[in-house]
């Protein structure tokens, strides 16, 4: 309630509400960052901690973005690593297989300029930088298919670079990675 | 008014033909994606168009409305001539030289990089020159600006330097460091290759760099919108600025930790640690208290209005007040916006969150509802306002202006919260074409239809704003009142040295950056290959 008297008294009542909302917001505020804080020291919600760098001139001749190396990796621990990279205009693998319930890790970079990538209906969601590895860690509960489009511009072929990703059994995975050791769904 | 009238109305002219221009290129983009447009033959057009409908509205529109309504408070607020009227000419001359240098390559497809400049893409030299431009003429008012208040301390000491003039040089300085950022990725990085001086650039060095400015010029924006709550809007309706003393809080709090904050921008990028971003993060949760903090000296003040009209009770002041009014009216849907638009900064602002929304359309509707929405329904409000002082001649279509204002309101609404309900779907920004026959996406169609009605509500809109203006410019001449700012409930006496000025503020506001930009510059600086090729864009063309 404010006072539309000018005396003293209603003037210094004013003053006393203004002191109480703004000590109320900083409340909100401290609210807000301590969830913030406990999400990401608790649930480890945080985004990658170390910069990584890596030369885009050489992605095809060595290291681990080599084309030989790229998919889905059946680490010797049971989780799995995504190796791609983001170019104009795909994605490549085009088309990711990840297993359900299995911790899976997502290292990427770009061949040439800025590209972003999310999958659809998750909070899976990084750029990729040249000169950058992008790093993210996830885990899928169902199976399905999902769209994972492009989503930093990236030229005037931008809208038709959209990759997909297939969650698949983890039984399954594991099937498939007894054959090849690196895995697709490209066909 | 002395001697600034032409100066002012040329900046504003020019300001909102710039906004005329770019406002049907947003319809038209909302329209070619949306399922009611098949397939752009040649998608280049796309994103030409969205590079000079950015570049516009975000460089050269709101630089404009700041700095004419600077140098209009200038005038008025001090209450006398202005100091370096022919500078604020030359800064007039280079903001429209470095809009048409940057328009052109634009127009010819030559800078097809969005106004974000996303290097390593390259566009024309011309286009980052004129950006540049644009930049430096807004720094000749931030120099006048700062001049103009010091002399009138000078010449009044002890006195306190009157809350709207206090409150522009706070924005002016704000930008002058805000744009830092920009111009050392556009000067020191993309310049120098875009003229073929150099072939490689390091990306996420130019993202840290241009974070700097991203975030900033957002308030900076803000600014002529936050001034016409506080100094227009009590007088406008017959109510009293509720706290002097905590306007100027509020634009210190601005002045200070707007700018350290821009890493936001960055969650999900790979050059830049944890650490920071976490920084940034809790940083970014002070800049919302100055806001909040506005929030309540403007709802007390309209209060204070509403019970001087007769309303009594806890809400009977609403009804008193002057709903006519297109300022009261105006401030109220602005706030609206404002509320919702807040509400989806503060989602933004924690990184787990901001992992489900960032670079989708939410993204796209955030800053549409917040500086298309909230904050240029002020710039209207402003004109509408001021024009009278300006023209000397009556605006009188108060219908026209309530309907301008309603269709605004209604229009950015429409337009941005289906972005926002895609934008969680998973719709990804900035893109020329979406195959809606896929059933994944089928479901978002529907709602990108309702975004082309909302942006054609605001196509509508415009127009309604010019013939007001233009109806305005053929009515009789009059000799306008006394132009008034509010007044504050206690106005002040004396002031402290650190609401009267600003040595401290911005000591600390160069500190904050220091710390928090320091490492991360100096890291990517050090950190060695991370230069990366440029890539051209245009050539292919």
């Amino acid at each position: 309630m404010t006072h539309l008297s000018t005396s003293d008294n209603g003037a210094d009542r004013g003053e006393r509400v203004e002191h109480r909302w703004a000590m109320v917001m900083v409340a909100i505020l401290v609210v807000l960052v301590v969830m913030a804080t406990f999400a990401a020291l608790y649930h480890g919600a945080m985004p990658q901690s170390r910069v990584e760098t890596v030369d885009p001139r050489t992605l095809h001749l060595g290291g681990e973005f080599i084309e030989s190396n790229l998919g889905s990796a059946l680490e010797p621990d049971g989780a799995v690593t995504v190796r791609f990279i983001g170019q104009q205009y795909s994605f490549t693998p085009s088309c990711i297989v990840v297993p359900t319930d299995t911790p899976v890790t997502f290292r990427a970079t770009s061949a040439d300029v800025v590209h972003g990538f999310l999958i659809d209906g998750t909070n899976i969601n990084l750029m990729l930088v040249p000169g950058y590895v992008s790093s993210l860690g996830a885990r899928f509960e169902t199976p399905g298919e999902r769209l994972m489009p492009c989503h930093e511009f990236c030229s005037v072929g931008h809208e038709g670079m959209w990759g997909r990703i297939k969650v698949i059994d983890k039984a399954a995975f594991a099937g498939l990675a007894a054959e090849r050791r690196r895995l697709s769904c490209v066909e | 008014m002395w001697n600034s009238k032409r100066l002012v109305l040329a900046h504003l002219w020019f300001a909102f033909a710039g906004f005329g221009a770019a406002l049907p290129l947003g319809e038209w983009q909302m329209f070619i994606r949306s399922p009611l447009h098949t397939w752009i033959s040649n998608p280049e057009w796309y994103y030409r168009s969205v590079t000079a409908h950015g570049t516009t509205m975000a460089y050269v529109f709101p630089t404009l409305v700041a700095m004419g309504f600077g140098y209009f408070v200038t005038e008025e607020a001090l209450k006398r001539p202005m100091v370096g009227l022919r500078w604020a000419w030359l800064g007039f001359a280079l903001v429209v030289i470095g809009t048409i240098a940057a328009i052109v390559p634009v127009a010819l497809g030559l800078a097809s990089v969005l106004y974000t400049f996303y290097p390593p893409l390259i566009g024309n030299p011309f286009y980052y020159i004129g950006v540049v431009l644009v930049v430096v003429g807004s720094w000749v008012w931030v120099a006048l600006m700062s001049v103009n208040m010091y002399r009138w301390k000078r010449d009044n000491p002890g006195a306190p330097v009157p809350f709207p003039m206090f409150a522009t040089v706070a924005g002016s300085y704000l930008w002058g460091w805000t744009a830092v950022g920009a111009a050392l990725e556009l000067l020191f990085q993309i310049i120098p290759v875009a003229l073929g001086w150099r072939s490689t650039i390091d990306a996420g060095l130019a993202r840290v760099f241009f974070s700097w400015t991203l975030h900033a010029i957002v308030y900076f924006w803000l600014m002529p919108t936050y001034i016409a709550y506080y100094t227009i809007v009590p007088r406008a309706i017959g109510g009293r600025l509720f706290s002097d003393t905590m306007g100027r809080i509020s634009f210190i709090l601005f002045l200070i930790v707007a700018m350290p904050i821009g890493i936001h921008h960055a969650f999900e990028d790979p050059q830049v640690g944890a650490g920071f971003k976490y920084l940034h993060s809790v940083f970014t949760a002070i800049v919302a208290l100055p806001t909040l903090l506005t929030v309540f000296t403007i709802c007390a003040s309209v209060e204070i209005a509403g019970r001087l009209r007769g309303g009594k009770g806890v809400l009977g002041w609403l009804t008193a007040l002057p709903w006519r009014n297109p300022v009261m009216l105006g401030a109220a849907l602005s706030f609206v916006m404002l509320g919702f638009g807040g509400a989806g900064g503060l989602i933004n602002m924690s990184y787990q969150l901001n992992a489900t929304v960032h670079n989708t359309q939410w993204i796209t509707g955030h800053f549409h509802l917040i500086f298309g929405g909230a904050i240029v329904i002020m710039y209207f409000v402003i004109a509408y306002d001021i024009w009278p002082h300006l023209t000397g001649r009556a605006l009188e279509s108060f219908g026209l202006m309530r309907a301008q204002l309603w269709t605004w309101f209604v229009g950015m609404i429409v337009l941005t919260f289906p972005w926002h309900w895609v934008g969680i779907l998973g719709m990804p920004r900035r893109m020329a074409f979406y195959d809606y026959t896929d059933p994944a996406i089928a479901t978002q169609a529907a709602w990108v239809t309702m975004s082309v009605v909302g942006g054609a509500i605001l196509v509508l809109s415009g127009v309604l704003f010019f013939i007001v203006l233009v109806r305005g410019q053929t009515a009789p001449r009059t000799e306008p009142a006394t132009y008034r700012f509010s007044v504050a409930v206690r106005p002040p006496r004396a002031l402290p040295a650190a609401l009267n000025g600003f040595g401290l503020w911005l000591g600390l506001m160069v500190a904050l950056t220091i710390v928090n930009y320091g490492f991360p510059i100096a890291h990517s600086l050090a950190t060695p290959g991370t230069a990366v090729p440029a890539i051209k864009v245009g050539e292919r063309w």
